[in-house]
């Protein structure tokens, strides 16, 4: 009785289709303020289209320099934010197999440990962390933000490989460790690759996060040469708040990366928040 | 276009919610969406009871250290480190004295202190409510009948994966006092409800509070349509025959069923809320006056910019207790009103 297309039905479906409007018109404004020239920008309506489209924006944003260098920017936020999810796999899957296979009470209490982790808020590390990256001289470095990350999304990445690997049969192992293969070959030839779901959920989620956090690439990164996206696109605002033309398109082409995987992935992103974040 | 008919997957969080007595740990870890198909399940269950002769062929245990001490060192090794730098004077670089509780008397005695703790709160509760309220009824919206529901739930989604501070610069220029909310109410003949909403220290903290739920709401939603999609549609439809109202179908029928999805999406919202850093920096950087400071935007400020390590350490501090004080509480709550139903 419910699957009836009724006039109800109709009437739901418009005022859901104008909530979705609502969601979608900031990033109207933000596409049509990035397409116009500076002049047009500062005397046009802004919700008017731009009468004369131009990519002008993009290509003095795109010729940034030093601190405004923002392709400078989209690889270190590339660079760290790969790196860190690359750790994340391999570690986390590695210690979740462990934890999955192993279950007597050393695995049970490295499993608790990783679970309280996420639970526990981790402002209260930043600056022991700062220091100690301070003296090792990885302050501002990359490999100091790989680092960083990978201890701060492990117990999310563990809690996600366990909850998975704790599931599987374990038919084709013994299988294999019958033919002779060892432990180390069983892992990387059947395990891992049977984990592909949740190494896809993993990647979503930290990448995400790694990609998009300001914090702490505020706190570690600032005045550095390895500054990622958000924290580029804060200290652009601080130098051009009234030019709303380049900053909108600053923030597009810090977007577009995201966009173009949410897109091409959105059911995954979706699964994997809707089931993920539940950690 | 190519937008998937099944968003949501029938094993995600609907597949939990009989077993109303679990404690909510142990039904959280179960009901990760990535669970494999039931057979699978059902297979390693009956191993699990039999011999477990294969242990030895499987992985070694010390595979786990790496991945253990990353974790240690950030969650339990600093996050100690960083509790006992609270009781000091630390300034960074030098020596330091212990100064016992003085961090905490002048958090919680200052105006500023007092102020980053209450908008704190009413950011991440504000946060919570409209999150949910939202959320809810576009997951009930958008979840049968609706022709375009899979192109709507992708678009509203969309904003959850991008960056917190980049949105926030939409809707600061959305805010500014010649910008398009200002024109609007002015076209509609509201000029009287004109502000300059960033620097008004009434509506600034409110400013920031639309832009989180915005953002958010889309999660929010997904996270009660994987509970709907557990929700037998007979049963709906059996009240409805019993001549029950829509609100009634919702709050005796639907309702119990989908408060595990309740549960994490108030707690995820919660956790988040309190955490709030990025929108006031992109919005307002903690004005008009202090008007919109948090206890994040605080912590950095006052370690980063004014050098003020052990005052710092005692706002994360503070911010710590709060998130683990308030999260516990709320999900007492929650899970003992699921008892009652």
């Amino acid at each position: 009785m419910f699957n009836r297309y009724t006039p109800a039905t109709f009437i739901r479906e418009v005022l859901l289709i104008l909530a979705t409007i609502v969601v979608l018109f900031p990033f109207y404004l933000l596409v049509v303020m990035a397409l116009k020239g500076t002049k047009e920008a500062t005397v046009s309506s802004p919700v008017a289209l731009p009468t004369a489209p131009t990519l002008e924006n993009f290509a003095t944003v795109l010729s940034g320099e030093g601190s405004r260098n923002v392709l400078m920017g989209l690889l270190n936020s590339t660079i760290i934010t790969v790196g860190s999810v690359v750790m994340l796999i391999i570690l986390g899957s590695v210690a979740a197999y462990a934890i999955a296979r192993r279950p007597g009470r050393l695995g049970g209490a490295a499993y608790v440990s990783f679970v309280v982790g996420i639970i526990l808020p981790f402002q209260l590390a930043i600056i022991p962390t700062y220091v100690a990256l301070r003296v090792l001289g990885l302050l501002g470095t990359h490999v100091g933000m790989i680092l960083l990350y990978t201890g701060l999304l492990m117990p999310l990445t563990v809690f996600l490989y366990t909850g998975f690997a704790r599931a599987l049969p374990r038919d084709y192992e013994e299988a294999a460790a019958i033919d002779g293969a060892s432990k180390i070959r069983i892992f990387v030839k059947i395990v891992f690759p049977l984990l592909a779901p949740a190494t896809g959920t993993v990647a979503i989620l930290t990448g995400l996060i790694v990609w998009n956090d300001f914090f702490n690439a505020l706190i570690f990164l600032s005045g550095s040469r390895s500054t990622t996206l958000p924290v580029m696109v804060y200290s652009f605002v601080g130098e051009n708040v009234t030019a709303w033309n380049l900053v909108f398109t600053v923030v597009i082409i810090s977007m577009i990366p995201i966009l173009a995987f949410y897109l091409f992935a959105q059911k995954k992103f979706i699964q994997g928040f809707a089931g993920g974040m539940k950690g | 276009m190519g937008f998937s008919r099944r968003l949501i997957p029938p094993t995600g969080a609907g597949g939990g919610h009989p077993a109303g007595a679990v404690p909510l740990q142990l039904r959280k870890i179960r009901n990760v969406a990535i669970s494999p198909a039931p057979q699978v399940t059902a297979r390693r269950r009956g191993r699990a009871s039999g011999p477990d002769y294969g242990s030895r062929l499987f992985a070694s245990w010390w595979w786990a250290i790496p991945a253990l001490v990353a974790s240690l060192l950030i969650h339990y090794v600093a996050v100690a480190a960083g509790g006992t730098f609270a009781f000091t004077n630390w300034k960074g670089i030098g020596s330091f004295e212990w100064v016992g509780l003085d961090n905490f008397v002048k958090i919680f005695s200052g105006d500023l202190g007092r102020t980053a703790i209450v908008n704190t709160l009413i950011l991440a509760f504000g946060f919570v409510v409209g999150t949910n309220l939202l959320g809810v009824l576009l997951a009930l919206g958008l979840n049968r009948g609706v022709k375009t529901r899979y192109f709507l739930r992708v678009v509203i989604f969309m904003p959850t994966v991008l960056s917190p501070l980049a949105v926030s610069y939409i809707w600061r220029f959305i805010y500014q006092p010649e910008g398009p909310l200002n024109s609007f109410l002015g076209s509609v003949g509201l000029e009287s409800w004109q502000r300059t909403w960033l620097a008004d220290p009434t509506t600034s903290l409110w400013t920031i509070l639309i832009v989180m739920v915005w953002q958010s709401t889309g999660l929010v939603m997904v996270i009660y349509l994987a509970g709907l999609a557990g929700v037998p549609q007979e049963l709906e439809e059996a009240a409805a025959i019993d001549g029950a109202s829509v609100f009634q179908r919702f709050r005796l029928v639907v309702f119990p069923l989908i408060r595990p999805s309740f549960v994490i999406a108030s707690t995820l919202m919660l956790i988040q809320g309190l955490r709030v850093f990025d929108q006031v920096m992109a919005l307002t950087g903690g004005g008009p006056f202090n008007a919109t400071e948090t206890l994040a935007t605080q912590v950095y400020k006052q370690t980063f910019a004014y050098g003020q390590f052990g005052y710092g350490a005692a706002l994360s501090l503070v911010l710590t207790v709060l998130i683990i004080v308030i999260s516990l509480a709320q999900m007492a709550l929650t899970s003992s009103r699921e008892g009652k139903s």
